[in-house]
């Protein structure tokens, strides 16, 4: 950086430092759809006054494309773990000021030591939530078509002689390339974050030799298709699958939706809440951060949401169908098997994208 | 030095002649008129398009925003950069996937297109030659559905097409099929998304054209013998012609580049330029090679078709 553009951020800073003692109380919130218990909101309001204004993204791409552009006015952000590492060398977001965050000793360690991989000592993020990649299945569907074969397994999905036989009840995957690339790279044995063309091309074949059998790539779609029997099979995250299974009682239609998480291994990601650098109020974001690190509000939204939070201290305060949910909270034995993703390279991003259009456009 | 004031003299005169005329053979109404929509079309089209091709000329970068610079200048070692790339156009060229979704798109456009004014001739036909006092019912049963939201009516076919959507459970309640058939997430659900959502951009040019035609021409026709298929199509068809070809072209157009209708009601094989573009931007989160494709679909499809259009009126003016 020149010493010209030194002198500026300093007076920039300078100017945000004596903008925050006169800090409006108000609070921009962009987070997930669907991704917060609506009385934690209310009950932040309600302790500090700042009135929160809430708006909701659908995808990382939407959230990204925003930030890229600058000047959002948003204070608080929630990316996945591998956008926000890329945000981070992009210098988007402000550093967390842990002084201001009486409640930070509650996050999980061991969790925080993955998330480092993509935030260096994490001076950039909190955690929010995390989850896994997994299967949601129609249980009679599939059972009447593959009889007592086990259901944890990615051959549902990847093996074209199985897939074939749940075509005709329809299967669903994600269209999120980088994600199902490192699942298909990790059945093979492969790792998960090659960027090897050789590797991907292999996982590509993988992909392409049960395409016939998908109905859709798709990254919303299957929450309502499980639930109404227009899918019997879906990749999917595991609280949309949850939410499935849910809407699929009370439907009353008589689906069951299960969700298990692959023996082969799936992968394991993280929504981060971090402040923009150019937020209007990050006084009030890390207000909020530290109001989401109470175990209390944590267990509160875990037991919302159905996604597991990182957080120890609320453990005791979730209800017992979350906390014992293996989708939800897996077993260490499950969770030793399951893999972060990375950052891609710009270029490995663009071979990825392209194989994917491949395998969906079958040219 | 004289002759040369003398010419001056001469010259001032003849300039100051050419601009009393051309003062007087300015139309200021006329240019007041055309100076709004000049305006308009300036501010929201050309402007934007400059920005969007000036982006398509830098590389991609992991920054805010995510390109290079065009300019650098650094003050300290007093140098200045001026740098172009071309190298997205050159590789929109060298790939035929590119050439693909463009084929691909002109073709799920021209099939809606045709599909369209299909559809909608016979409905223009029917409003211009119904009674005077039912057409404006009739064309406001046209207009209606713009009030209620596009996506939300994109949605509603949704509901329709599925596997246990109304028409499959319709048609098999009355038994004439056994097994649903698969509607959504297919070309054919893309096709009936694009006609119902640009229908009315068909109907609309094909009514006015339609409405205005001196309707003694097929009085005449009937006189002389003409059937009354050979009068449609040797009369009203030709005189429609220019509201099918402003038709086709309102809905041609805005198809091509179409995103909403393949991302909902097509299937993951549908290869559209929108969505192409869409993961140019999102995916690759490559401004600059998203706007090259944004810039080739405009000079390649649309350029040619507004000199089409242009070269046809001057050729109406001068007939």
């Amino acid at each position: 950086m020149s010493p010209k553009k030194l002198g500026l951020v300093a007076a920039l800073a300078l100017t945000l430092s004596t903008a925050v003692v006169a800090e409006e109380k108000v609070l921009n919130i962009y987070n997930w759809s669907d991704y917060i218990n609506p009385e934690a909101i209310a009950q932040f309001e309600q302790e500090t006054g700042i009135k929160v204004n809430y708006d909701v993204y659908d995808s990382n791409e939407v959230l990204e494309a925003k930030l890229m552009s600058g000047s959002t006015g948003y204070d608080l952000v929630v990316p996945t773990g591998s956008f926000l590492e890329r945000h981070v060398k992009a210098g988007i977001y402000a550093e967390i000021d842990r002084s201001k965050l009486t409640n930070y000793g509650n996050i999980d360690s061991v969790l925080a030591e993955k998330i480092s991989r993509h935030d260096a000592d994490n001076k950039h993020n909190v955690p929010y939530a995390w989850g896994t990649i997994g299967l949601g299945y129609n249980e009679a569907m599939v059972k009447k078509r593959l009889g007592d074969m086990p259901l944890d397994t990615l051959d549902l999905i990847f093996k074209p002689e199985v897939a074939a036989k749940l075509a005709d009840c329809g299967i669903g995957l994600l269209d999120s390339p980088a994600e199902v690339m490192s699942i298909a790279l990790n059945y093979l044995g492969l790792d998960p974050n090659s960027e090897k063309k050789s590797d991907l091309k292999k996982a590509t074949e993988l992909i392409k030799s049960a395409r016939s059998s998908y109905k859709y790539f798709h990254s919303g779609q299957y929450i309502s298709d499980l639930a109404n029997g227009e899918v019997c099979v879906a990749l999917g995250y595991n609280g949309d699958i949850l939410q499935a299974q849910s809407r699929a009682e009370e439907a009353g239609q008589g689906n069951v939706i299960g969700y298990s998480i692959p023996k082969e291994g799936t992968l394991v990601w993280f929504d981060l809440l971090a402040i923009p650098a150019d937020a209007p109020h990050p006084d009030a974001a890390h207000q909020f951060i530290d109001f989401v690190l109470k175990a209390e509000t944590a267990a509160a939204i875990s037991n919302y949401v159905y996604y597991a939070v990182a957080n120890t201290a609320a453990e005791p305060l979730l209800l017992d169908e979350v906390r014992n949910n293996p989708g939800i909270y897996p077993s260490n034995e499950v969770k030793a098997k399951l893999f972060t993703q990375n950052a891609h390279a710009a270029k490995y991003d663009r071979l990825l994208t392209r194989a994917w259009s491949n395998i969906k456009t079958g040219r | 030095m004289s002759i040369s004031s003398g010419s001056a003299w001469v010259n001032k005169s003849a300039s100051g002649m050419a601009r009393y005329n051309l003062f007087r053979r300015v139309n200021w109404g006329r240019l007041g008129v055309i100076a709004v929509p000049g305006l308009w079309l300036g501010i929201f089209f050309f402007i934007p398009f400059l920005v969007v091709f000036k982006i398509s000329l830098s590389e991609s970068a992991i920054a805010v925003p995510p390109y290079s610079a065009m300019f650098e200048w650094n003050l300290e070692d007093a140098y200045a950069t001026f740098k172009l790339n071309f190298g997205n156009y050159l590789y929109l060229i060298e790939d035929d996937f590119y050439l693909d979704a463009y084929i691909s798109s002109v073709k799920i456009a021209a099939v809606s297109t045709f599909f369209t004014l299909l559809v909608g001739f016979p409905i223009a036909y029917l409003i211009a030659r119904s009674k005077p006092s039912l057409r404006v019912v009739l064309l406001s049963l046209v207009i209606l559905p713009f009030w209620t939201s596009f996506l939300l009516r994109v949605y509603a076919w949704m509901g329709f097409l599925k596997k246990n959507g109304i028409v499959n459970e319709f048609l098999l309640s009355t038994g004439i099929i056994d097994q649903p058939l698969i509607m959504l997430q297919t070309d054919f659900a893309v096709y009936i998304g694009i006609v119902y959502t640009y229908l009315p951009f068909m109907i609309l040019p094909l009514y006015t054209a339609l409405e205005k035609m001196d309707l003694t021409l097929l009085e005449a026709a009937e006189d002389l013998g003409s059937r009354p298929y050979q009068s449609f199509f040797l009369i009203t068809l030709p005189l429609a012609i220019p509201g099918v070809i402003a038709g086709c072209l309102l809905v041609f157009i805005p198809a091509v580049g179409e995103f909403v209708i393949p991302a909902l009601l097509g299937g993951s094989d549908t290869l559209m330029i929108g969505r192409v573009l869409w993961d140019e931007f999102f995916l690759n989160r490559d401004w600059p090679m998203a706007s090259a494709v944004a810039i080739v679909m405009l000079v390649v499809l649309v350029l040619p078709i507004m000199l089409i259009r242009n070269a046809q009126g001057k050729e109406e003016v001068h007939s």
